[in-house]
């Protein structure tokens, strides 16, 4: 019965993504056309070529590139053995139980306590963990956490979940790179102050369209793969206990949140913004309270 | 008539081919299984001198357990039946799990940043090997279900292909090897 659900959910990522590149592909053909025609409609056919090679390549690229997007924007760097033999070890230990290839690891110079993974399939596999979450928790809590990314890769949750990020998610990380730079590159200098006022509206530009592109994010990444993942990785390790008592941690000790866009905060374990923060971001994380009472009645 | 009777045979033809390949593929992940337990084994075997040699300066007292892990480490190499191995191995969780427990009483060695090193190491592959055996368990449960269940078995049946046994140790030993620090 396992077994057939996780197939199930396998096949229908698999077909979530190719439907997801389909559309981000034809409405960037059908927004150029229209534009086309609005200003001149002679040059359609131009406009529209132009429209098809420029999101072929999109799609294309951001499938075959989308990890690396999305650990750029989270400022990830390659974890070492050396440095990080701990998490490397729970990493391998748990791909033998899952019985993939071991995936790339990643971690994040936070003292958060939060993980991802990414990629767009097992054998390109990423797990992307904080500094804080191999400080704070123990063997078991992070054994539970990493099964639970664990079971994200093999589902194949990873791939649709990424793809979303990149593709409908650009606009958001586009815009969250600007608001960023905004505040801190602010008027550096008094001979770009014309560059800068263009960039200025190309970035009100964003920033207005950001929130609307959140929305789609959010209601394309379902709740309901979070708590598949926590009951397939508590049956990797046998031991629900390990990430329930994790996911408790992370309730008492997050406090600073992460500096990340918005677009890529759903692939995250735990909500990665402060509670007070972002309240709608909160939607894209189902209840930690009820996470923890499923795990402990497994 | 006859494209039914085409569009049957071509039906049937791919059916034959999905579990004659399911059968196969199932097998080798099986066998792959196999040998992953035994890497994770030898890993752990070319870590025990290492251990050996980190410890015997500290711990003078204690050179029965030394030589037992030394012991069972040279059984394991010299084993040739699997029963001979499994017993062998048992003897060094055995025998491992010991010297940690008495490391506890040497500060000075619990400090020593190489023998950080190896518990850290040794304590990976323990989750390593339990992991995997876990993993070749769930294998042969999948293998198993298909090849004794309709349809499977009459292809299992063509195929000469048996149910694989499963290993029976792991639930007891993975509660006694952890090593906690």
């Amino acid at each position: 019965m396992e077994r057939l659900n996780v197939q199930d959910e396998i096949s229908k990522n698999k077909l979530k993504s190719i439907g997801l590149m389909v559309v981000v592909f034809l409405s960037l053909i059908f927004i150029v056309y229209v534009i086309a025609q609005f200003c001149d409609p002679a040059f359609a056919y131009l406009f529209v070529t132009i429209a098809l090679i420029f999101s072929l390549v999109f799609t294309v690229v951001s499938y075959y590139n989308s990890d690396k997007i999305v650990l750029a924007t989270v400022n990830a760097r390659p974890a070492t053995r050396k440095e990080h033999r701990y998490l490397v070890n729970v990493v391998e230990e748990l791909s033998l139980a899952a019985g993939i290839p071991i995936p790339r690891i990643y971690v994040i110079d936070s003292q958060e306590i939060n993980a991802f993974a990414t990629g767009r399939d097992p054998e390109h596999g990423v797990i992307c963990v904080t500094i804080g979450m191999m400080k704070i928790l123990n063997r078991s809590e992070l054994e539970g956490v990493i099964a639970h990314e664990m079971s994200h890769i093999k589902n194949f949750d990873i791939r649709f979940a990424t793809l979303v990020a990149v593709l409908v998610g650009m606009i958001v990380i586009i815009a969250d790179i600007f608001g960023r730079s905004l505040w801190y590159g602010g008027g550096r200098s008094r001979d770009r102050e014309n560059k800068g006022g263009v960039l200025l509206i190309v970035g009100l530009i964003f920033a207005i369209l950001a929130p609307i592109f959140v929305k789609l994010v959010q209601l394309a990444i379902s709740r309901k793969r979070e708590y598949l993942a926590d009951s397939s990785g508590g049956f990797l390790t046998r031991y629900p206990e390990g990430l329930a008592s994790a996911l408790e941690k992370i309730k008492k000790y997050n406090h600073e949140g992460l500096k990340v866009s918005r677009a890529v905060a759903p692939l995250f374990i735990a909500n990665p913004f402060s509670n007070k923060k972002v309240s709608v971001a909160l939607s894209t994380h189902p209840d930690i309270d009820d996470r923890i009472k499923k795990l402990r009645n497994m | 008539m006859l494209g039914l009777l085409i569009g049957l045979i071509v039906l049937v033809a791919l059916v034959v081919v999905y579990y004659i390949n399911r059968i196969i593929r199932l097998g080798n992940r099986v066998d792959n299984a196999w040998s992953q337990i035994d890497v994770q084994l030898k890993k752990r075997v070319d870590l025990v001198p290492n251990l050996v040699e980190a410890v015997k300066g500290y711990m003078k007292h204690e050179k029965d357990v030394i030589s037992k892990v030394t012991k069972a480490r040279e059984r394991m190499l010299g084993a040739k039946t699997d029963e001979e191995k499994v017993e062998a191995n048992n003897q060094i969780t055995g025998a491992l799990k010991t010297i940690f427990a008495l490391a506890e009483n040497y500060p000075k060695l619990r400090a020593n940043e190489n023998f950080m090193m190896l518990q850290e190491e040794l304590a990976g592959v323990e989750n390593k090997i339990a992991y995997s055996r876990q993993f070749y368990n769930d294998s042969i449960l999948t293998y198993n279900n298909l090849v004794s269940t309709f349809p499977g078995m009459m292809f299992a049946g063509m195929l000469r292909k048996e149910k694989k046994k499963h290993l029976e140790i792991t639930e007891a030993e993975r509660k006694s090897v952890k090593v906690k620090f």
